[in-house]
């Protein structure tokens, strides 16, 4: 199927199979499956976006157009009055700075603690890396499960502490393999010969010359890490109870699901009206929340791919 | 990487016998010396050379392994309690031993058959649909010739990923609200979500439509790999679309879909406790109570940390297996496997 055999016999430059310029004629059955992969993926896109979209228009719609199902494609008339009101809740304030603070403390810690130990596994000449790679991956597959983290977390202070959202998750072992990977696959050996050469230590080594070299694996794991923490919802649910330690997602979910909108209570409103504005300020909350990320989005977004294939080399 | 990693030995070896090293040292690359005179060498030696090389080794790894050892290796020595009954006092040291009393209990338990059937079936349907749409996916995006439409679909699918689960299952209410969501419109006055028979697909759905782009990377970048030439060769042969996607792309994907393959069946029977807990209300919940809320349930609302235990060590152990089971297979059928 693969092999390639030369047609002797033709001769002119048109009729020459193997340059890339010719294309072959199409039949009409690739014009069926032509047609029909563009469908499909035209139909993917719009059933993705449409979503987030509708969360956008109707977070800017009138209230009543949004209440009674006119909003589909365009905003109808023009109101910001669900923000207003998302603002005036304390709850969205103190949610968003402790997330904010979880997520950037959070955050650094992880990548102290896991790109020099992804470094440091990445030494081929560092005999016991093979034992101890194998203690980071096996509690991927096994762990303690909730109960028995509860009851550690209890015993060393960690409930109702904010640093139960910094400690426990300070390393996550799929980010070292990719870290690790990235390490013995796109630094060359010579640069480490040429290092022990010139008097360089590893420590010396992995400051002055590895770190230098990997922004774009300090890039992805600091977005995978802080995507984490801003969308944890687990930890506050678990292990917080007081109200002004829970980061945003929490926050949200009493908001959003628990329908304990006090939002509306401002401005003395009538409770229809309450009612009215409910969903507005839902579509504000979310678009408010999930912000931060999707402005970050497309800085990062030419390194996501380079991160994911890293992680999909295998060590 | 065996390969790989003899090279530098061999290399190693050669140096030190250039600059006369002392056998049994360790050179310039870090490379122990393993001449026979420096294997006879006593332990305690050995040793002091290796930390004497490798200490800032150690110390680069030491955080992250003291990290590993206290939050993952002790909670996994607390799985005692789910042979003992918890004794406040003790904590996870204590307890008198009972055996294999809560995982009776579990078994002999009304919820057990319905727990275990709403775990599968969702985490099934789950795994399965979203495993085959990434890969679809994948073999569409990498059809699209013009580059800027194809990094364009891609941003767009990657997208969903970032989104929280709090905010996707609030999407999924105000989406299906009776009268006022965009779908919910079309239903009369009858949520969607009060139907438990509706639960699972509503769920495996909205999974596929938040990770499906974010999925198909992994694949996206082994059909970078393709050699052009390959193609070049098929067309002459005769290949249409349709044989190129079948005997080029498929096979080139193969490896990464059973590497793939075998990491989610790891999680078969764990259905990803935030989304089902945030969809859960009492209409759907004949459908939707699934082991790993019924285990929140019983161990941190219901204080019965024994018993909660069990049930999450249950649940653990078959994970286990799978996952084992299936790297197994794969190992022996297509040579690929992640240990």
């Amino acid at each position: 199927m693969t092999s390639a055999t030369l047609t002797p016999g033709k001769t002119s430059a048109d009729e020459i199979p193997w340059n890339p310029k010719v294309r072959q004629k199409k039949t009409v059955v690739d014009w069926i499956v032509d047609i029909f992969i563009v469908a499909l993926i035209v139909l993917i896109v719009v059933a993705i976006i449409y979503p987030i979209w509708f969360v956008i228009i109707s977070s800017v719609s009138n209230v009543d157009a949004v209440n009674t199902g006119k909003v589909t494609f365009w905003p109808v008339g023009f109101s910001l009055g669900g923000y207003a009101r998302v603002f005036q809740d304390d709850r969205i304030w103190s949610g968003y700075m402790n997330t904010i603070i979880y997520s950037v403390v959070g955050t650094a810690l992880n990548m102290v603690v896991t790109i020099p130990a992804a470094f440091g596994l990445s030494r081929r000449e560092f005999k016991p890396r093979r034992v101890v790679l194998f203690l980071f991956t096996f509690t991927m597959f096994f762990a303690g499960g909730l109960i028995p983290n509860y009851l550690l977390f209890d015993s060393l202070g960690l409930i109702d502490n904010w640093l139960v959202f910094i400690l426990p998750g300070a390393i996550s072992v799929w980010n070292l393999i990719i870290a690790r990977s990235f390490f013995e696959t796109s630094i060359p050996e010579d640069l480490h010969d040429a290092a022990s050469i010139d008097g360089l230590g590893y420590f010396g080594y992995f400051f002055k010359i590895v770190l230098p070299l990997s922004s774009a694996i300090i890039a992805v794991l600091a977005l995978y890490y802080f995507v984490g923490h801003w969308n944890d919802f687990f930890t506050g649910l678990v292990y917080i109870q007081d109200d002004g330690k829970l980061p945003l997602q929490n926050q949200l979910r009493a908001i959003l699901l628990a329908n304990q909108s006090n939002l509306t209570n401002t401005g003395g409103m009538d409770i229809l009206q309450q009612r009215e504005f409910a969903n507005q300020i839902k579509y504000g909350v979310i678009l408010v929340s999930t912000l931060p990320l999707l402005v970050l989005y497309p800085f990062l977004q030419k390194y996501f791919n380079k991160g994911v294939m890293i992680g999909a080399v295998k060590g | 990487m065996s390969a790989t990693a003899s090279e530098p030995r061999r290399k190693a070896k050669k140096a030190s016998a250039m600059n006369n090293i002392p056998a049994g040292a360790i050179d310039a690359n870090g490379v122990v010396d393993n001449t026979k005179a420096a294997r006879l060498r006593p332990l305690p030696v050995r040793l002091a050379a290796h930390f004497k090389h490798f200490w800032p080794i150690w110390v680069m790894i030491a955080p992250a392994l003291c990290f590993v050892a206290l939050f993952a290796y002790v909670p996994m020595y607390g799985l005692r309690l789910a042979f003992v009954d918890y004794d406040p006092v003790e904590g996870i040291m204590g307890g008198e031993w009972v055996g294999l009393k809560y995982f009776k209990q579990f078994f002999e338990s009304p919820q057990f058959l319905q727990l275990m059937g709403n775990t599968f079936r969702i985490s099934l349907w789950t795994l399965v649909m979203g495993f085959i749409a990434p890969i679809i996916l994948a073999l569409l995006i990498n059809q699209i010739g013009n580059l800027k439409i194809k990094s364009f679909v891609q941003t767009i699918t990657y997208m969903p990923h970032f989104i929280s689960v709090v905010v996707i299952v609030s999407m999924i209410n105000i989406f299906l609200n009776p009268g006022s969501g965009i779908i919910g419109r079309f239903t009369g006055d009858k949520s969607l979500l009060a139907n438990a028979d509706l639960f699972t697909p509503i769920y495996w759905i909205t999974e596929v439509w938040q990770h499906m782009g974010w999925d198909c990377i992994i694949y996206l970048a082994a059909l970078s790999s393709v050699d052009l030439a390959l193609y070049e060769a098929a067309k002459i042969d005769g290949a249409g679309r349709l044989q190129l996607i079948k005997y080029v792309d498929i096979p080139t994907i193969l490896p990464t879909v059973g590497i793939m393959l075998i990491l989610r069946m790891g999680s078969v029977l764990s259905v990803g406790f935030e989304k089902v807990f945030l969809m859960q209300n009492p209409m759907n919940l004949p459908k939707s109570n699934v082991i790993s809320v019924y285990t929140y349930q019983i161990g941190i609302l219901g204080n019965q940390f024994s018993y909660g235990t069990a049930i999450g060590l249950f649940n653990t152990v078959i994970n286990f297996v799978f996952l084992v089971v299936a790297n197994y297979i794969s190992k022996k059928a297509s040579d690929t496997s992640i240990f």
